[in-house]
């Protein structure tokens, strides 16, 4: 018996084994990145859109409500889906179950398992994005060309949480860091980063707080993709942040892996 | 040919913490190797600084010729290792998870599908491969990660522990898989707390306690140098034993006392039976045995094998 082995990059075998795992499980997670962003665009854009498009809320820059919200919570979503996506298998593999130190023990090495972890998340992202972009065309919530061009912001909105998440997960020993940041700090973002009103109705103070966080970069471009209006940003500033947090996070998420593994 | 496995002066430390305090340990192609110790001795850290995920804090070490600070995905391609801990992804099936990690090694998928239903054979689970790994029991997961280990064809298994928590049927169900791999050629190296285990697999074992190495040899010479022929073991009740200590003197040649009895080693057990009677002593239970390699690791670590 002879070991034959393909010509083959580490990452791309790590990304084809998250990829197996959730052909597994995949009901579960699809159904909380995508079904439920798609409730919310429901219920927020059609219900309360209704009420605020009866009064004319002149910042919507005459479209509607639904119309100002779908880019903003495809953006938020995937937000969301980057840190759920990132921080629990992050934790499963190297914590819980431990299939990440496992892994090691073959010719892998930790910065594959970085690599192949956020190029698997930028899928699902895409994924997720796609799905959003469609429901929000035949909702009436956006034209097919604005939320295609949409889907680009959200993955990078997504992947600008995760690498950075991926990176602080690893060094986490117990949950409830992890779980304070779900629901202190993912929260708060959704609600206050320009998703469902314009950050300019915000004080000064929290105003300069939304406009840091990667999510509401994300969502100007979104939104500048969708309903063709201009950014509040020149969109190379937008897209030069988000960059900033995917390549900062993951080089970080590289030397954090190596430290939390190889020990 | 040079050897698997060349360490001179291994350390390990864990901040100021020394877990492996300066080895020397050298492993033959086609040997099988053990290392035994208590609790805590640094066996899993040495394991895991050859199987090239652990880098060392100082001394010299080659695992098949080749260092694993530069060299170490090269040198785990050849590897296979049984980690102490099973890692296993509990919700994928039996044949899911071997799959996964085959593929880890670049392995492509038509040649992984029959290795693993060979594997399976050989670990006796092939009638478990498409059920979830969850509920297997703890031997069936242990066998299913010795499977595991042996997917990429390895020259060198390393094993930490294969059969901590199987029962005996299992057990020798693994001894004989590893025993068949030896006589295949690949070089074992094993950690345990079963003497049984290690007079079973091992040509050759090192005992280690607190990180060094306290005594190295084959089973058989490990217990000619550090123990006595025979032993005679007593139980006495709980509690009153302190006299029976003092009136023990001079029957044997050295004495144990452990929690839940007392050890007498001498090269006539039965005469020291005889003398123990002739005191007036009145144990519970009398057992004469020959010595075992539990002794020679009582008489070096102060411990019993089996915390
Ligand atoms: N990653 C680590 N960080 C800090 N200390 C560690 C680490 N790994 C091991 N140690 C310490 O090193 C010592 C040796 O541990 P090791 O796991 O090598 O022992 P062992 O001989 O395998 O014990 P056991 O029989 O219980 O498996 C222990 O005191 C342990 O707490
Ligand atoms: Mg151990």
């Amino acid at each position: 018996m002879t070991v034959t082995t393909t010509a083959y990059r580490p990452a791309l075998l790590v990304l084809e084994a998250r990829a197996r795992a959730y052909a597994r499980t995949w009901l579960i997670p699809t159904v909380t990145t995508v079904v439920a962003p798609l409730l919310f665009l429901a219920a927020m854009g059609l219900g309360l859109g209704g009420l605020v498009d009866r009064r004319g809320a002149a910042d919507l820059a005459g479209g509607s409500y639904l119309a100002f919200l779908a880019p903003g919570l495809l953006a938020a979503s995937a937000m969301q889906a980057g840190v759920q996506e990132s921080a629990w298998p992050v934790r499963l593999g190297v914590h819980w179950q431990k299939t990440y130190v496992a892994a090691l023990t073959t010719p892998l090495a930790p910065r594959d398992l970085v690599d192949g972890h956020l190029l698997w998340v930028a899928l699902r992202l895409l994924a997720g994005a796609a799905a959003f972009a469609v429901a929000a065309v035949v909702l009436g919530a956006a034209d097919p060309a604005g939320a295609a061009l949409a889907v680009g912001p959200g993955v990078l909105t997504g992947l600008a949480v995760a690498a950075p998440v991926a990176a602080w997960t690893v060094t986490l020993e117990r949950d409830h860091r992890l779980i304070a940041l779900i629901r202190f700090g993912v929260t708060p973002l959704f609600l206050f980063s320009g998703t469902f009103f314009p950050i300019a109705q915000l004080p000064g103070p929290l105003r300069a707080v939304a406009a840091a966080t990667p999510l509401w970069h994300g969502v100007e471009l979104a939104r500048a993709a969708a309903v063709a209006r201009p950014p509040a940003l020149p969109a190379a500033v937008h897209l030069a942040y988000l960059a900033a947090w995917i390549v900062g996070g993951w080089l970080v998420a590289r030397h954090t892996f190596a430290r939390r593994l190889i020990r | 040919m040079s050897d698997v496995i060349e360490a001179r002066g291994l350390v390990k430390r864990f901040g100021a913490f020394t877990a492996v305090d300066g080895i020397d340990v050298r492993v033959g192609r086609g040997e099988a190797f053990g290392f035994l110790g208590p609790n805590g001795a640094g066996k899993s850290s040495t394991m895991r600084m050859i199987g090239a995920v652990s880098p060392p804090t100082a001394g010299h070490l080659r695992v098949l010729g080749r260092d694993p600070a530069t060299d170490g995905p090269a040198i785990r391609r050849r590897l296979g290792v049984v980690p102490q801990e099973d890692m296993l992804d509990t919700e994928l099936t039996v044949a899911e998870n071997l799959l996964i990690h085959g593929r880890y090694f670049g392995l492509p998928v038509r040649d992984l599908r029959p290795r693993i239903a060979r594997l399976l054979d050989f670990v006796q689970l092939a009638d478990r491969a498409g059920d979830r790994v969850e509920p297997l029991s703890g031997g069936m997961k242990r066998r299913l990660v010795i499977a595991r280990a042996l997917l990429n064809d390895p020259e060198l298994l390393l094993l930490d522990e294969p059969t901590t928590g199987l029962d005996p049927q299992a057990r020798h169900l693994v001894w004989d898989r590893l025993y068949r791999l030896k006589q295949q050629g690949v070089t074992l190296v094993l950690t345990t707390h079963y003497m049984d285990e290690a007079e079973q697999l091992c040509d050759r074992l090192v005992v280690m306690d607190a990180g060094r190495i306290v005594a190295e040899g084959s089973p058989r010479d490990l217990v000619a140098a550090h123990a006595t022929r025979e032993v005679l073991e007593l139980r006495f009740p709980p509690g009153g034993r302190n006299g029976e200590l003092a009136a023990l003197e001079g029957i044997a040649d050295r004495v144990e006392e452990l929690p839940d009895r007392v050890l007498l080693y001498t090269a006539d057990a039965e005469r020291a039976a005889a003398a123990v009677t002739a005191r007036g002593l009145r144990p519970d239970g009398v057992v004469v045995r020959r010595s075992t390699l539990e002794d020679v690791f009582l008489r070096l670590t102060g411990r019993s094998l089996v915390e």
